[in-house]
């Protein structure tokens, strides 16, 4: 682990890079399912739903003022704060984006490692502004769903409405997937995004195995960073 | 199953998402240590249960976290509008004895039920007789 710096806002806040050194093997939430032979190595696997981990992204959570962060954000990541509720803006190759989670809270998503100097960026950036930042990359993972049956999937284990006028393309909420939390994304035409919490990855994962039997799901993930 | 209007999210969602947190616009004793000992055990346990119109603070748990006002009818369950946090209820029980009194639908545009308003302007029809 990287030493702490006490730099950035003035000396008031701890700061470090959660990313662990070379030598200590990360382990993304969906490791325990995958010793459990639940989750394969990305294969390209031939079925009507596809579902795939992006493991070890950063993950940070912005609170704070809209306007004040949507200046921050936009100087120094290139993407503006979504201004409406349930706004999700995305980059344009879709590896980098920004989402309303609540009147004062945004997540951001970035490419794993770039997230701690980001986070340093913006709080240089913000000074003295009454704000917040918290690294939360190690508590939760993106999961992609796509495939002709993901909405049927998703239709199974979410009480919200799936369709596209429910949840079009720029939209992302918070909501009930088989009666724990996910937050639900569509950030493009080919897919959904599904970001889980670490303690209840596993069991997501099961839920997704069992709801798609039926159009022979496999859930992968990348073996290795 | 009940549509809850979120006033953050700004749209219906399913009940399941929300959690009800007690009676509404409690405020606290601004000096708690010159109170008596009534006036803050009434503060602290003591809560309006009314038959009628009632204001209730609820969470949306599982979405964007945030508690936010109800004005919900007690006899009927109906949601008669929601409003965030600071706001004050547009709809009391006076305005609605008032309304029903004048034969005034009580949440004229305002339904929050989906497919509530036929039953519910029966059972209103059945209390004001
Ligand atoms: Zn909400």
């Amino acid at each position: 682990m990287s030493e702490a710096h006490f730099e950035a806002n003035g000396g008031n806040v701890a700061v470090f890079d959660t990313h662990p050194s070379e030598v200590i093997a990360a382990e993304s939430p969906l490791h325990w399912s995958r010793e459990r032979g639940l989750v394969d190595d990305v294969a390209g696997h031939d079925g009507d739903v596809k579902v795939v981990e992006r493991p070890f992204l950063g993950h940070l959570i912005l609170r704070g003022g809209a306007i004040t962060l949507d200046e921050a954000v936009r100087a120094e990541l290139g993407i503006s704060l979504p201004g409406k509720p349930l706004g999700l803006n995305v980059d344009a190759d879709g590896s980098r984006s920004v989402q309303w989670l609540s009147p004062d809270e945004w997540l951001v998503i970035v490419p794993g490692g770039e997230e701690f100097e980001l986070e340093n960026r913006l709080r240089e950036h913000l000074g003295d502004a009454h704000f917040a930042i918290v690294n939360v990359s190690g508590g939760q993972t993106l999961v992609e769903l796509s495939g002709d049956k993901a909405r049927e999937l998703l239709m199974k284990s979410v009480t919200y409405d799936v369709h596209s006028h429910g949840l079009p393309v720029g939209k992302a909420v918070g909501t009930v997937f088989a009666k724990t939390s996910v937050v639900l994304r569509r950030p493009n035409e080919t897919g959904f995004e599904l970001v889980i919490r670490r303690s209840f990855a596993d069991y997501c994962v099961r839920w997704l195995l069992d709801a798609g039997r039926e159009y022979g799901l496999r859930v992968e993930s990348p073996s290795s960073r | 199953m009940f549509y809850i209007f979120c006033p953050y999210c700004d749209e219906r969602r399913e009940e399941e998402e929300f959690h009800p947190s007690g009676q509404a616009h409690l405020v606290r004793p601004t000096d708690p240590e010159s109170v008596s000992d009534e006036a803050w055990g009434d503060y602290l346990f003591f809560r309006d249960n009314p038959r009628g119109i009632h204001h209730e603070m609820w969470v949306h748990r599982l979405g964007c976290r945030k508690f936010f006002n109800i004005t919900r009818d007690t006899t009927t369950y109906e949601i008669l509008e929601t409003y965030p946090m600071g706001e004050q209820p547009t709809i009391t029980a006076e305005t609605a004895r008032v309304r029903r009194e004048q034969g005034v639908q009580t949440a004229d545009g305002g339904w929050q039920t989906v497919g509530a308003q036929p039953e519910n302007s029966t059972l209103n029809e059945e209390t004001s007789s």
